[in-house]
């Protein structure tokens, strides 16, 4: 706007115009759009670095506070140990009980994850009409849009019981309700990154294997599927990633017990689950209990940052293109 | 020479066919335990909250009695911590998503803040609770006050907003910033001007898309030390609060003592569906009237 005016302006008054010195002048002058120019990059740099510090500040925190632990707590007791007593005089810090707490309820998770997810998926992407498809998707991230502490008031209120009529030894609190929960809050995860990934197959190549005589089952299993693994097997482990990260579920529904044991029957306790109860009691700043937060919030951030780095380099190497 | 056996064929197509609609089967009735699930899911929330939510519910205080216990306090509580988390997530996740797209280049920067940003979108939420704790609470001594917990929830659906203006600025199409250039706008102005005006449906419906994820959020306010029983209504971001999550967390658990808990936890949920449910609404409304194809 402004050199056109300026242009304007001086043909009016008959004086030559030489637009290049214009435009020289126009950029040496300092007006708050060449400094909003000039600022700008390095202000949203500046906010793009933040993530990066959140990332620095998660490692920072984990690993000092980590590094205190590990003065009190020999490293072999805490990765061996069977037994976790944080309380009383001979407080015993073994991390297998929640370890084994966190491994379990995530496999009863994937157990009904996994085969459901993908099946909804291959019948989605495969087997549904247009008209199926966009009723039933709505649906799907209804059900992945629910707060998980609405699955944990579900799995606490509802499934527990419902599965005391089934088992009738399970008790009131017990990782096996928590862990069919939470695999229902992941179907719509694997479900979807699934069917992206089975959806991205050409048709060709299905139009290839239906000529050939292949039924519709055929082609799903021999030809889409071992097409798209690379994108499936990412969504499963994205998937467990997040079943090991799950706090509220397991909290609610599985209670506080450090129980070392297989029986899924029986309460045990999360990784996650640790950290609410140690935080919510108000542990001392200093003392071993509280830095045993962050031991173990150090051990779950090394597992799901493993299993998230491990989705998407398979989904990076191993994705076939067409 | 025969090539295909047509006999073999034959006798084995009947059961080729019978396996593949035994698939389609199951594959359908996979889909519908989704379905099946989420029906009774609400259908026993909503069952349990009958009688229990009237305006007095919304209205009253919290309290011990079941019969008088009201979430007006958390509910407040939440709306004070949107107030908090919606400016500051629009702020970092904006501001990212334009240096990423419009000004970083093509390197090692810019796939290192991109490879950053989907790493932080996989950390538990626990996690981000214990860099609230440790930085905000304690750290900067703030204590368990909205602004804690605001700060901290931005953080966590940071890479939400992120990823969603990220998408929205690249579906701005190339010739109206180069249309802006031709007119002798500078960079900044063209984003100003032309591409975020462009951009804003997207990421408007994104940054609804985080609130309700950091609405339902529980897990890092547990941990950053959100007290169960709070009676005074917050009134400035200074204030120590309770949400909606946090409310049906503590009835959920002590439902087992006081078995009314679990009516007032189910009636705070179907407030907090419905909360969802409209703001969802929202997000589709935006994207489907204002979102513009180019």
């Amino acid at each position: 706007m402004k050199g056109v005016f300026n242009l304007d302006k001086t043909i009016e008054n008959n004086k030559k115009v030489n637009v290049r010195e214009l435009i020289e002048q126009n950029k040496r002058s300092v007006t708050i759009t060449t400094v909003l120019e000039k600022l700008m990059p390095k202000i949203l740099f500046t906010i793009a670095t933040i993530s990066i510090l959140t990332t620095a500040g998660i490692l920072f925190t984990l690993l000092t506070e980590t590094i205190e632990f590990f003065k009190d707590v020999p490293f072999i007791e805490f990765f061996t140990g069977t037994v976790l007593k944080p309380l009383g005089e001979h407080a015993q810090f073994g991390v297998l009980p929640l370890l084994t707490g966190t491994l379990i309820s995530s496999a009863i998770a994937m157990l009904v994850a996994i085969p459901i997810g993908l099946m909804t998926a291959i019948y989605l992407s495969e087997y549904a009409s247009d008209k199926v498809r966009r009723a039933l998707k709505p649906m799907l991230e209804i059900l992945a849009g629910i707060p998980t502490i609405v699955y944990g008031f579900f799995a606490f209120t509802f499934v527990t019981p419902l599965l005391t009529n089934i088992i009738p030894s399970l008790q009131p609190t017990n990782i096996l309700s928590p862990g069919i929960v939470m695999g229902i809050m992941i179907i719509p995860m694997v479900a979807s990154l699934s069917e992206d990934a089975m959806s991205s197959v050409p048709n060709s190549m299905r139009e290839g294997a239906l000529a050939l005589g292949a039924t519709r089952l055929e082609v799903t299993w021999k030809v889409v599927v071992p097409a798209a693994i690379s994108g499936i097997i990412a969504s499963f482990v994205l998937g467990i990633s997040r079943a090991i990260g799950e706090t509220m579920i397991v909290t609610i529904a599985s209670g506080s017990s450090k129980n070392f044991t297989f029986d899924v029957t029986q309460s045990m306790q999360t990784m996650t689950a640790y950290i609410v109860e140690v935080t919510g009691g108000d542990a001392p700043a200093g003392s071993t209990l509280y830095f045993s937060l962050y031991a173990v919030a150090m051990t779950l951030f090394v597992f799901t940052l493993v299993m998230n780095l491990f989705a998407q380099y398979i989904s990076r190497k191993f994705r076939e293109e067409y | 020479m025969k090539h295909v056996d047509t006999a073999l064929v034959k006798k084995r197509m009947g059961s080729r066919l019978f396996i593949n609609n035994l698939g389609k089967t199951l594959f359908l009735l996979a889909t519908l335990f989704g379905l099946v699930v989420l029906v009774v899911l609400i259908y026993r929330v909503f069952s349990q909250s009958i009688g229990w939510i009237d305006i007095d519910f919304l209205m009253n205080k919290l309290s011990t009695d079941p019969n008088r216990a009201g979430i007006q306090g958390a509910v407040a509580g939440t709306l004070w911590l949107m107030l908090v988390v919606a400016p500051v997530t629009m702020l970092l996740g904006v501001g990212t998503a334009i240096y990423l797209e419009e000004y970083a280049q093509k390197g090692r920067i810019q796939s290192f803040i991109q490879t950053n940003i989907t790493n932080l979108a996989g950390v538990p939420s626990i996690v981000f609770g214990l860099l609230g704790l440790t930085l905000f609470v304690r750290g900067l001594n703030l204590g368990s006050i909205i602004l804690a917990g605001g700060l901290t929830m931005a953080l966590l659906v940071l890479p939400v907003v992120v990823v969603a203006s990220q998408e929205a600025i690249r579906a701005v199409p190339q010739f109206l910033r180069e249309a802006s250039y031709g007119m002798g706008a500078t960079k900044w102005q063209t984003i100003k001007n032309v591409v975020l005006p462009a951009a804003i449906p997207g990421i408007l419906t994104g940054l609804i898309l985080a609130l309700s994820r950091a609405i339902g959020e529980t897990a890092p306010l547990v941990v950053i030390g959100i007290p169960a029983l709070i009676i005074p209504i917050p009134d400035s971001v200074f204030d120590k609060f309770t949400v909606m999550p946090m409310q049906i967390y503590y009835w959920t658990i002590d439902s087992a003592l006081v078995s009314e808990y679990a009516n007032l936890a189910a009636a705070t949920i179907v407030i907090l569906l419905l909360i969802l449910f409209l703001m969802n609404s929202i997000a589709i409304v935006i994207r489907n009237k204002f979102q513009r194809r180019f």
